[in-house]
């Protein structure tokens, strides 16, 4: 069977995640399986968007990437993550400092508490500058101050020398992506990066992201929950779900057509600004707790169409059609499914 | 019955009103020192007016700041406001003794956004939700544990949550005590402050179904707060629009979605993007920040991030004035 990982006909994938798991031991001695067999690639330039729930391991995966999972309690148990060919988890922690930062940064939610408030945001800049580039410290200020200006911060060369009180939200959140940028990176990884965000600080956020990004070539893997989000700014989505990826699919095909009942439902539950709803349709019941997952497929306790065979066996994630993946047994191209009669049926 | 009584209420709704707020201000002091020295104030909310009838549902939105939250307690005098008039039930509540405002606040109650920080972890459910009757002599007469189960069952949850902890339930189950304790005293007014903001996308859609049920079902009104455009057109009938301070628009929902009048609502409705990948536009992006309440801007507060700023708006305050029926903005603009 083909797995995601080698549907890449033609790009050469800048970054694969293969059937990657990352537990965690429980202080009661359990384990808890935060990402349990997760595949996706993305390739260079593009906005990869990756939707899902709080606990269905989203920040994980990114965590992964970046080997910034805390460990013990946290270890890879399985899987591997290749970035231009190389894999990331033979890396040991003195290499994956060159390459954070340089090659693949990050841009966290919460913008107060990833800067450090007794450095200056210039220092904060220059620092990761100096440590991947060979210049002096007055080149490394200069860049800090063309980086900030690029970010659209007014008054470059004084801003420089602000404290990250000083800033606000939105100003400290532009000062995260110059900094991710600044050595620039052929991927950026941003959690969340809006979220503590007001909306129309939100929107300038996002434009500049999606400027930068022309202006620097880096790919963008793009976390978030919010769909709106992902359908303005991305060209790919991954959802994920207690764990596990989902469903991938371009976003046209995803918004209109989505494959899994998770995403049909989360697409069918949000309110929305563009149309009128009497009544919200609702996913019922919780996500679930990760020390107790279901059996069989994840979603199941959740979904209206679960059967028998759901409750029992782990749908694969398999590729119905070109550039889309499903884990579910209802999707076409998994043996004794309805799909195909449903779709015709639709059509 | 039930039925044959609904047009009727409907009827009544329409005229009687629940709550009138006129010019509420609210001025939070700046102190220095180990004297408390005053060096200025924050002005949080200022002048702002507004009507809720029975039965009815005004949403509340704005930024982080704009004065939404504050507003919300002040109605319930959970702050003092500084100065205007809040009158609930034709009935005016800035002077009331403690004793009286405990007594009217078994008819207004409040839902807060983190539900477990609302919850004490100490409590078991039923507890939580017995403490408000306790507190105000409700039902004395009756077991506590039939009407808690009855509650647990209004908001979706199961008898058998009685004995649990709030650490044991999930977040959207812990919105769901929340409510349940706010309606356990027979309220008029829910003050909803961001009630579905902390919930995964899942859940939060479940809640909104539930508030609205209820709202039937009890013949509740609501003044829902939220920061989230899309969430407030659903649920609301009427909206408020908040900007540093000062509520900027008020219209019923349907025109204020079709056609926003006041630059910075037609801002904050294009900021928000859309689910549904086809349909790109064009943003109005907003420059800059919002200022700083300690020090707002002279005129109107919006002046220096607006795109159709004029002289006079630097100078003048404009009034919120009406436009069409009942659409009221506050903007030298025509």
């Amino acid at each position: 069977m083909k797995q995601p990982h080698d549907i890449l006909e033609h790009v050469t994938p800048l970054l694969s995640v293969k059937n990657l798991k990352t537990y965690f031991r429980s202080e009661e001695g359990g384990v808890i399986k935060a990402v349990d067999g997760a595949s996706l690639h993305i390739r260079p330039k593009e906005i990869l968007g990756i939707v899902g729930e709080s606990g269905s391991g989203k920040s994980i995966t990114a965590m992964s990437i970046l080997r910034l999972i805390p460990s013990p309690p946290g270890y890879f148990a399985g899987g591997d993550i290749v970035f231009e060919n190389e894999s990331l988890l033979a890396k040991t922690q003195k290499e994956m400092r060159l390459i954070r930062g340089k090659d693949i940064s990050m841009v966290f939610q919460e913008p107060m508490s990833s800067l450090n408030p007794a450095y200056t945001v210039g220092y904060q800049i220059m620092e990761n500058i100096m440590l991947h580039q060979k210049v002096s410290k007055n080149q490394a200020l200069e860049h800090a101050v063309d980086m900030l200006k690029l970010v659209g911060i007014p008054s470059p060369e004084k801003r420089v020398h602000d404290y990250p009180f000083q800033m606000s939200g939105g100003m400290r959140q532009r000062v995260m992506v110059a900094m991710a940028l600044s050595c620039q990176p052929k991927l950026l990884i941003a959690d969340e990066p809006t979220t503590a965000l007001d909306v129309t600080i939100q929107a300038q956020i996002l434009r500049l992201i999606l400027d930068t990004k022309d202006k620097v070539g880096s790919a963008i893997m793009l976390i978030t929950h919010d769909l709106g989000v992902v359908a303005e700014v991305c060209q790919r989505v991954v959802v994920m779900y207690a764990g596990k990826v989902v469903e991938v699919a371009y976003v046209n095909e995803l918004f209109n057509h989505p494959a899994h009942p998770y995403t049909e439902g989360l697409l069918s539950a949000i309110p929305r600004l563009d149309e009128t709803r009497d009544r919200l349709t609702i996913v019922p019941g919780s996500i679930p707790n990760p020390a107790r997952m279901p059996e069989g497929c994840r979603f199941h306790p959740r979904c209206q169409y679960a059967d028998e065979r759901c409750r029992t066996e782990q749908p694969p994630l398999v590729s119905p059609k070109p550039g889309q993946w499903v884990s579910c047994w209802r999707a076409s191209g998994v043996e004794g499914s309805e799909a195909d009669v449903a779709a015709t049926a639709e059509a | 019955m039930k039925q044959m009584s609904l047009p009727l209420q409907k009827l009544k709704s329409e005229t009687e009103l629940i709550l009138e707020v006129k010019n509420l201000t609210k001025h939070f002091p700046i102190t220095k020192g180990f004297l408390g020295r005053q060096v200025g104030v924050v002005h949080a909310v200022e002048n702002v007016s507004f009507n809720i009838s029975k039965g009815e549902t005004l949403g509340l939105v704005g930024e982080s700041g704009c004065g939404k939250s504050t507003t919300g307690r002040m109605i319930l005098r959970l702050i003092e406001p500084t100065s205007g008039d809040i009158n609930f039930c034709g009935k005016r509540i800035n002077n009331l003794r403690s004793e009286e405002m405990r007594r009217l606040r078994k008819e207004m109650q409040i839902v807060f956004q983190d539900p477990m920080a609302s919850l004490n972890p100490r409590m078991t459910v039923g507890d939580l939700i017995a403490e408000p009757m306790q507190i105000h002599g409700i039902d004395k007469g009756t077991p506590k544990e039939q009407i808690v189960k009855k509650l647990l069952e209004a908001v979706g949850l199961r008898p058998n949550h009685i004995y649990s902890f709030p650490r044991e339930l999930s977040g959207g189950q812990r919105q769901r005590i929340g409510i349940a304790r706010a309606l356990s005293v027979k309220p008029k007014l829910i003050v909803a402050d961001e009630p579905v903001s902390a919930l995964d996308v899942s859940i939060r859609s479940q809640i909104i179904n539930l508030l609205e049920d209820l709202q039937q079902e009890f013949d509740l009104t609501y003044l829902f707060i939220a920061h989230d455009m899309s969430v407030v057109k659903h649920i609301s009938d009427r909206v408020g629009v908040m900007y540093l301070g000062k509520l900027v628009e008020l219209a019923p929902k349907s025109l204020l979605f079709a056609r926003p009048q006041h630059p910075y609502t037609q801002a904050l409705l294009s900021a928000i993007p859309i689910p549904s990948p086809g349909a790109k536009k064009d943003h109005i992006i907003l420059e800059g920040d919002v200022p700083n309440p300690i020090n707002p801007p002279s005129g109107c507060r919006f002046h220096t991030r607006c795109c159709y700023v004029m002289d006079r708006c630097r100078q003048e305050e404009p009034e919120l004035r009406e436009r069409e029926g009942s659409h009221f903005a506050a903007c030298h603009l025509d």
